[in-house]
């Protein structure tokens, strides 16, 4: 189990260099740091100088990966590659362009962003089973049919309007709960409640009909009709035998799911003026600031890797016929 | 009525593929409906009343995106006087002098909506109001200098002496007027129809269009036709004397955006597919095949585009794409064609990180289709690899492909209002449903509420992605060979 573990560690190491080529190739080779310092600086009437001013204050101003000017290992490691992207692995990220680290900024709203999107998973996946389970025990029938069809209905909104329409319901008309911001301690919850209503709202549709399918295949197994067969309530049938089996899929797909929890929700988070990683990464995109979107990109790359051998692990845990080798 | 022979058409690029699109399913309905094996599973659509429905809106839509596909430059005002000059010698002045085109493009839609387009207001106005929405100073209104009231509207309303009964009886004939002309329309279209596919038994294919014909469920499709109709009939009554949905901040007729914003979300959901399949059909076929080092660099391929997060790696690249075109502004003739290559470069980056689940789900169905019997047969007779892929493999896995292309359309269309909130999704300048919901978050916060722009946005966003989910559904089960077991037992 450990080896498979560390094989499977080993085996991201490969991905992490890819990601991290994808990004040096997107952020520096298909438009130059001049270009970017150009754009940043304002087209019209930019002196060489202030190009060069503005390379400097971020360490752009050196080759992209070959120093020949250095003696040494200085010519590869004086480099924007090195310094700017292979720096990522160490989880270095550098400076924002309005001076503050990055990494600490990531720490710090790590906390918010977990605030709501710990609330909306749990939450979240508690209610669709629960209306799956509903819908596959009223199968067939008219309950069924038209909770299929709120689910498709429910899916086909954009989660803007599950936003706009929920902030303006609850907060604007009944004044329940504040519009936006945040503030820490208990203090959080009434900012809270709003976003995490929502959240569990706007997935319900999508993760509700494909829980449905998932316990339909499971209804139909032998192991259901046996025991149907010793006599067993169709509540037991369910609860006991097709919930069991049913979560499987279930669970491994919403492990995979739990370390991105860290990334926030863009749409949420900016609506709602969370100070999460979510707003972070949105206002960094609005100010073109290439160095937080590049490292957002980087941690997200390896949360979905963690959630990967989290999917794995979580496999042999809940099924024991599945065996890593 | 617009003189086509003065006219330039000027096809944009994302026009070009839309079209070739849609000449390509042309053909593609054309071989499917002369080979039985492949017409049989389509048939079970037709049998599905929610697959007919949102087929028809679907088509509605679609007619509506591709008239807004065709564009051209108009003759600027004084040309068309000196190209028609009577007689030869206007001919002949025709040819030999150049007639000069407008830079701004406009679309067959545009000039059938006319004079819509151009019916701007200062401002906010609501919906079949006669005034604007906003008190402003009106020189003359009082004796003795200004006073502040809501100024009635340039073209909302304007026909009418008096605002009151007057307007509510013209709003009521408009809409019975409309409603009974678009239907009147619908049906004969629907007869001329039946007497084009032959006279003889053109009444009886009239009424089993209409009623059924006792076998499939084709003529709910003609009923929502009718009532689309029917409901697009009395719209084009009444915005021919009012703002229907109101007008926006600019003044700009809102009813009008929302039509033009059909196409922009209609590009992206099917242009997408266009780089979605090629390489996730190539690619998961290949890995499955042939397993091996192939296998394990195609993996490797997306397993690494999976783990960036599909919106940051959007983001990032529509950014480059962004400092692209700002440091290249001479590549871009117009406003409209720099747009344009923008929400064709989204398409790409869309297709790019979204082929990875195709190519997954092709690569395992591949795998086991590689050890079947037949398969194994034409190994063993030398059949090369290129040839069982594309005689053996291909055309069975062609219901995955097809099933995936109509499921991504949906979240597509979602997406792109996503994205162009987020601030990188299609040109700001590009009227779309993203950029229209984000203009109008700002008006929420406006008391009294600017509602009418979301509201027209919500309805018709919702239409197009409940048809396209419905029609998903629909082709799902009547495609997918596990939901027909299913269904027999």
């Amino acid at each position: 189990m450990i080896a498979y573990i560390v094989r499977r560690l080993l085996y991201a190491i490969p991905i992490l260099i890819g990601v991290n080529l994808i990004t040096f190739a997107l952020f520096f080779v298909v438009n130059t740091p001049d270009d970017m310092a150009r754009m940043a600086l304002g087209m019209k009437r930019v002196t060489p100088e202030a190009i060069e001013r503005w390379k400097a204050e971020r360490g752009y101003d050196k080759p992209l990966v070959w120093n020949a000017a250095e003696g040494g290992s200085r010519k590869v490691t004086e480099t924007i590659f090195v310094e700017k992207s292979a720096a990522m692995f160490a989880f270095d990220f550098g400076q924002a362009d309005d001076g503050r680290d990055i990494a600490s900024e990531i720490r710090t709203r790590a906390g918010p962003s977990l605030a709501i999107a710990v609330p909306v998973f749990v939450v979240g996946l508690v209610t669709m089973i629960s209306v799956a389970l509903l819908m596959v025990f009223f199968r067939a029938t008219y309950v069924d049919t038209s909770g299929v069809v709120l689910c498709v209905a429910l899916m086909s909104i954009s989660a803007l309007f599950y936003i706009i329409g929920g902030q303006y319901l609850v907060a604007k008309v009944w004044r329940l709960v504040p519009i936006s911001g945040y503030a820490g301690g208990l203090d959080a919850l009434r900012f809270l409640l709003l976003p995490v209503v929502i959240g569990v709202v706007s997935g319900i549709g999508a993760g509700a009909r494909w829980y449905r399918t998932l316990f339909l295949e499971e209804i139909n197994r032998e192991y259901v009709r046996t025991a149907r067969a010793k006599g067993l309530s169709e509540l037991r049938v369910l609860f006991r035998h097709v919930l069991r089996n049913g979560l499987i899929p279930i669970l491994t797909a919403s492990v995979a799911a739990i370390p991105l929890l860290f990334m926030g929700s863009l749409l949420t988070e900016s609506f709602f003026g969370i100070p999460g990683l979510g707003s972070y990464t949105i206002d960094a995109i609005n100010h073109q600031d290439f160095a937080v979107v590049r490292s957002m990109v980087f941690l997200g790359s390896v949360l979905y890797i963690v959630g990967l051998v989290l999917t794995d692990i979580s496999y042999t845990w809940a099924d024991p016929r599945v065996r890593l080798e | 009525m617009i003189d086509l022979t003065t006219i330039e058409p000027a096809l944009l690029w994302t026009d070009v593929l839309l079209i070739g699109l849609v000449l390509a399913l042309v053909g593609l309905v054309w071989h499917i409906r002369r080979h039985a094996h492949l017409a049989a599973p389509w048939r079970k659509v037709a049998l599905s009343r929610a697959g007919m429905v949102s087929a028809s809106v679907l088509a509605v839509f679609a007619g509506i995106g591709l008239l807004d596909s065709l564009h051209y430059r108009p003759a600027l005002p004084d040309a068309p006087a000196l190209a028609a000059g009577p007689g030869a010698a206007g001919k002949a002045l025709r040819h030999s002098v150049e007639l000069r085109h407008s830079v701004e493009l406009r679309s067959a839609l545009d000039a059938l909506l006319d004079p819509l387009p151009t019916q701007v207001e200062t401002t906010y106005s609501a919906p079949m109001a006669t005034r604007a929405f906003n008190k402003t100073a009106l020189e003359g209104a009082a004796p003795g200098g200004t006073a502040r009231d809501y100024p009635r509207l340039k073209f909302g309303g304007a026909h009418l002496a008096d605002e009151g009964a007057a307007k509510v009886r013209d709003i009521g004939e408009r809409v019975v007027r409309g409603a009974l002309s678009g239907l009147a329309c619908a049906v004969g279209a629907l007869a001329l129809l039946a007497l084009l596919c032959g006279p003889r038994a053109a009444i009886g294919r009239f009424r089993g269009w209409l009623f059924g014909n006792g076998e499939d469920a084709t003529h709910w499709a003609a009923w929502t036709l009718l009532g689309i109709a029917t409901l697009a009939g009395a719209l084009a009554w009444l915005a021919g004397g009012y703002h229907v949905f109101g007008t926006d901040k600019v003044g700009q007729d809102v009813l009008y955006q929302i039509l033009k914003s059909i196409r922009t979300a209609l590009v992206i959901g099917t242009l997408t597919t266009l780089v979605t399949l090629p390489i996730g059909v190539v690619l998961g076929i290949a890995a499955g095949y042939f397993r091996g080092w192939i296998d394990d660099v195609i993996q490797y391929l997306y397993t690494t585009l999976n783990s960036i997060p599909g919106v940051l790696l959007i983001a990032a690249s529509v950014l480059m794409t962004q400092v692209y075109m700002d440091t290249h502004p001479e590549s871009f003739e117009t406003v409209t064609a720099r747009a344009d290559f923008r929400l064709l470069f989204l398409c790409l980056i869309l297709g790019i990180t979204s082929w990875t689940g195709l190519a997954r789900l092709l690569r395992g169905e591949t795998l086991k289709l590689r050890e079947l019997e037949y398969v194994q047969a034409a190994q063993a007779f030398g059949v090369s690899s290129w040839s069982i892929l594309g005689r053996h493999i291909l055309p069975n896995v062609m219901h995955i492909v097809l099933i995936a292309m109509v499921m991504d359309f949906s979240g597509l269309v979602l997406a792109e209002a996503v994205l162009s909130y987020v601030g990188v999704g299609v040109d700001p300048s590009m009227i779309s449903f993203g950029t229209m919901i984000n203009s109008a978050r700002l008006e929420m916060a406006r008391e009294p509420m600017v509602w009418w722009a979301l509201a027209a946005a919500f309805v018709f966003m919702f239409a197009l992605v409940l048809a396209a989910n419905l029609f998903a559904d629909a082709v799902r089960d009547a495609l997918d060979p596990r939901t027909r077991v299913r269904g027999v037992a």
